[in-house]
């Protein structure tokens, strides 16, 4: 019965959702105040119905219902009860209700929280979001249903879920990266309203701003926790892949990356309008390619769990009629937007183009080799792959000039600067930084190859560039020091997420140059030195778990003649689906991992052992959550809800 | 012309020209780091080249798998059900490696018609086949049945 009631509230917010794309609509067009009006309580309408289609799922899943297939398959009864509620969102059907959840509090937290946006404005934007959840409820409805049962023969067993997936990183992992992928929907709804109202000005940039960091906030989480995901569960240490399913996820966030960064010169300058409104687009149309590419089945991939011809051909009409729509639209509209201001070629607006650029061509070429192979196959012309070493090639040296601009960015002014003043600003980071990085680079153990180094350069640029602006901010203040406090949140945002590239930077330098890793064969009593310590293997003992069974090796280390810490990788055994699974043992650290994952058993007593030794890996996660925090920080900055309380007043008035 | 269209006419060229080495670079960049797949049908006809980077795929031979004994070289044998291609690989083999298991390699041919693995993949599903390997089956008319049906549904 839950179940049943839970396909039926879906059915109700798809009728709802049809009705908040057309009503709100139709009532700005005309200028029906009225039919304006209902766009906000049908919005609280669908989150309400959606939660409950979700609640009832999540029922299904604490109470066993093996009756519903969806649960059946990614269920059993020895499964604890958090893995069973977090697999909800662990396959293909139950992971598209998370989705539409998401979107559905995306819209209701739109509708409550812009209570001071222009009544047609809102309503535009609450409208385009019910065209977004009108095609994913009919996705879900027409190819995807979770609650769909098997009847009448009901399994006694659920087949359990994926081991890969019964962990800590899958709970939260999905979730933060679709807040992520559908938080850029409401981007996306505020460019494509402000491009139906023909009003595309700083009111609408400033609006979009908070909503954009968020969503941008979020994606950069989600992709960080997926790459300690991977890192940790995978089993073998590796921390990006260029898998193309990472690589769908890593498009929308450079391109939101650029669309945060334009936005920003589109508030405070009134140019590059119509850019932002292509970034914004693209950010969202970026994201559903990514669905598509992960769904459809079409990659090859831990995440591709369902291949079904059918639910990929219909993402792709709903890709196509969003991104063909919305690009119309655009053609339409866009060529009556006017800059309301004009710069110079050295300005901030100068570099933060730049920025753009490099961020859209490096999410250009990333684009083409996660394509290209699809696009060969679908041609007939054979099957391959695009290996990491492109990516790596393109990637890195793009990076570089990205981070360099990136100092300059900072320090050049709006508008307009002369290069003296320029270079008066710019030779005292330059020069600490060079050196900083001298100093760094002798300190390491060795030379770790001209990229690294031109990293590790680039990390303290990035900081001293920084400083140099913070002291510009404050030297002319009465109180320096007080001043150092009293600056805008949006600023220490910015602020905290430049640090997290330079610390992001550093640890890709490190981590890439100076890992080590061997293969062992090891019996018990055997010990090999790696990376200074000493690992004495121990044999193995056997364990039993809830729903599985675990060979755990015992790996005493030593460092300096002295027990250091003992690690328990273990190689897991899972009952229903009779999976073998790798559980890595990780002594972590600031500035090194130790890692230690159990290979296979290679008879008498002897197993295959993977050592490894990863300097400064956690930095990368760091990097990653600094930037998370530093967007949270500047989309909570009062002045928008400062600036957003006068608006109203003046509209009163 | 003006000096005015002599000017965006430079700034265009300067665009185009600017663009074009980026893609031919790009282009370059990835003809280089393209892996080719292919079957072991394709390998034993002679399709395949040798000392360049490729994949293959198929199903691990039944009894054919080799370990060494000192080190962690191992050695096993992978068909479309038509024809087989020795694979070596020294390292760890992926959970779900076994035999009749589908799997796929990358590595380098050598001149005994060997494939010098570097890396093994093996899905984390055990009725999984790549899709690849899939495919080539079909192709020759020899995916497993009614097992076959049972493969990436």
């Amino acid at each position: 019965m839950i179940p049943e009631l839970g396909e039926y509230a879906l059915i109700l917010s798809l009728c709802l959702s049809v009705l908040l794309a057309i009503v709100p609509l139709v009532g700005a067009t005309t200028g029906n105040a009225l039919w304006c009006s209902y766009a906000r309580p049908l919005a609280s309408a669908i989150f309400a119905f959606v939660l409950f289609s979700f609640l009832c799922l999540s029922w299904a899943f604490l109470h066993n219902d093996f009756s519903v297939a969806y649960v059946a398959n990614n269920s059993n009864t020895a499964l604890p009860w958090y893995y069973r509620l977090s697999a909800v969102w662990g396959g293909h059907e139950g992971s598209l209700l998370l989705w539409l959840l998401i979107l559905a509090g995306w819209i209701v937290a739109v509708a409550v929280k812009s209570r001071n946006l222009p009544q047609d404005i809102l309503a535009r934007v609450l409208a385009v979001m019910g065209m977004i959840s009108t095609g994913f409820l009919m996705f879900v409805l027409f190819t995807s249903s979770p609650f769909e049962r098997y009847l009448p023969q009901v399994p006694q067993e659920g087949a359990d879920l994926n081991p890969l997936l019964q962990d800590f990183g899958l709970i939260v992992h999905p979730p933060m990266l679709y807040m992520g992928y559908v938080g850029f929907s409401v981007a996306f709804a505020f460019a494509i309203a402000a491009l139906l109202s023909g009003r595309l000005d700083a009111a609408w940039a400033r609006w979009s701003r908070p909503w954009t960091n968020i969503a941008w906030a979020f994606l950069t989480l989600g992709i960080a926790l997926g790459s300690w995901w991977a890192y940790y569960e995978l089993g073998w240490g590796g921390w990006w892949f260029w898998d193309p399913v990472e690589n769908a996820s890593l498009m929308p966030w450079l391109i939101g990356t650029a669309l945060v960064h334009s936005l920003a010169v589109t508030e405070k300058r009134g140019v590059f309008k119509s850019w932002t409104v292509l970034l914004a687009i693209f950010a969202f149309s970026l994201s559903l390619l990514g669905t598509f590419l992960v769904r459809s089945g079409v990659l090859t991939s831990v995440h591709a769990f369902a291949s079904d011809p059918e639910r990929g051909f219909f993402i792709l009409v709903l890709l196509a009629l969003s991104i063909g729509g919305s690009l119309l639209l655009y053609a339409i509209k866009a060529s009556h937007v006017k800059s309301e201001s004009s710069f110079s070629l050295l300005s901030r607006e100068s570099f933060l183009l730049i920025n753009n650029v490099l961020l859209t061509v490096i999410c250009a070429t990333v684009l083409l080799g996660t394509l290209y192979p699809l696009l060969i196959d679908a041609l007939n012309l054979g099957k391959l792959s695009v290996g990491p070493p492109y990516f790596n090639a393109l990637f890195v040296p793009l990076s570089a000039l990205l981070a360099l601009s990136l100092g300059v960015g900072t320090l050049v002014r709006w508008k307009q600067t002369s290069a003296t003043l320029l270079l008066s600003q710019l030779w005292l980071p330059a020069l600490a930084a060079l050196l900083a990085g001298g100093v760094t680079l002798a300190l390491l153990p060795q030379w770790p190859g001209i990229w690294a180094a031109i990293g590790l350069l680039l990390a303290w640029w990035v900081v001293f560039a920084g400083l140099r602006d913070l002291f510009n901010r404050v030297r002319h203040k009465r109180q320096p020091l007080a001043a150092m406090f009293q600056q805008s949140r949006a600023y220490y945002g910015m602020v905290l997420a430049h640090v997290g590239v330079a610390v992001l930077a550093v640890g890709i330098a490190l981590v890439s140059t100076f890992s080590e890793q061997s293969d062992l064969r090891m019996e018990p009593g055997d010990s090999r030195t790696f990376g200074g310590y000493e690992f004495v293997f121990d044999g193995i003992r056997k364990v039993d778990g809830p729903n599985f069974h675990s060979d755990t090796g015992v790996i005493r280390v030593l460092r300096d003649g002295e027990l250091y810490t003992e690690m328990y990788p273990e190689k897991r055994l899972y009952n229903a689906r009779g999976m073998v699974m790798t559980e890595a043992a990780i002594d972590p650290g600031l500035f090194r991992d130790l890692y230690v994952a159990l290979g296979e058993p290679l008879g008498g007593d002897a197993w295959a052992v993977r050592v490894q030794y990863k300097p400064f890996v956690r930095w990368l996660w760091l990097g990653g959550l600094l930037m998370t925090v530093g967007g949270i920080l500047a989309a909570t900055d009062p002045r928008y809800r400062r600036q957003a309380k006068r608006e109203t007043a003046s509209a009163a008035a | 012309m003006n000096p005015k269209r002599r000017q965006r006419l430079f700034i265009v060229l300067f665009i185009v020209v600017g663009v074009g080495i980026a893609v031919g670079l790009t282009l370059f960049a990835l003809n280089q780091n393209i892996n080719l797949f292919y079957s072991p049908t394709q390998i034993a006809q002679g399709e395949a080249p040798e000392g360049r980077r490729i994949r293959a795929g198929g199903m691990v031979v039944d009894g054919s798998v080799i370990r060494s004994q000192e080190s962690l070289e191992v050695s096993f044998e992978i068909t479309d059900y038509e024809n087989t291609v020795r694979v070596e690989y020294a390292g760890i083999l992926p959970d779900l490696f076994r035999e009749g298991q589908g799997i796929v390699a990358q590595g380098e041919l050598d001149s005994r018609g060997v494939l010098k693995a570097v890396e093994v993949l093996a899905k984390h599903d055990e009725n999984y086949m790549p899709p690849e390997v899939a495919e080539a089956l079909e192709k020759a008319g020899k995916m497993p049945r009614p097992a076959g049906q049972e493969f990436n549904k």
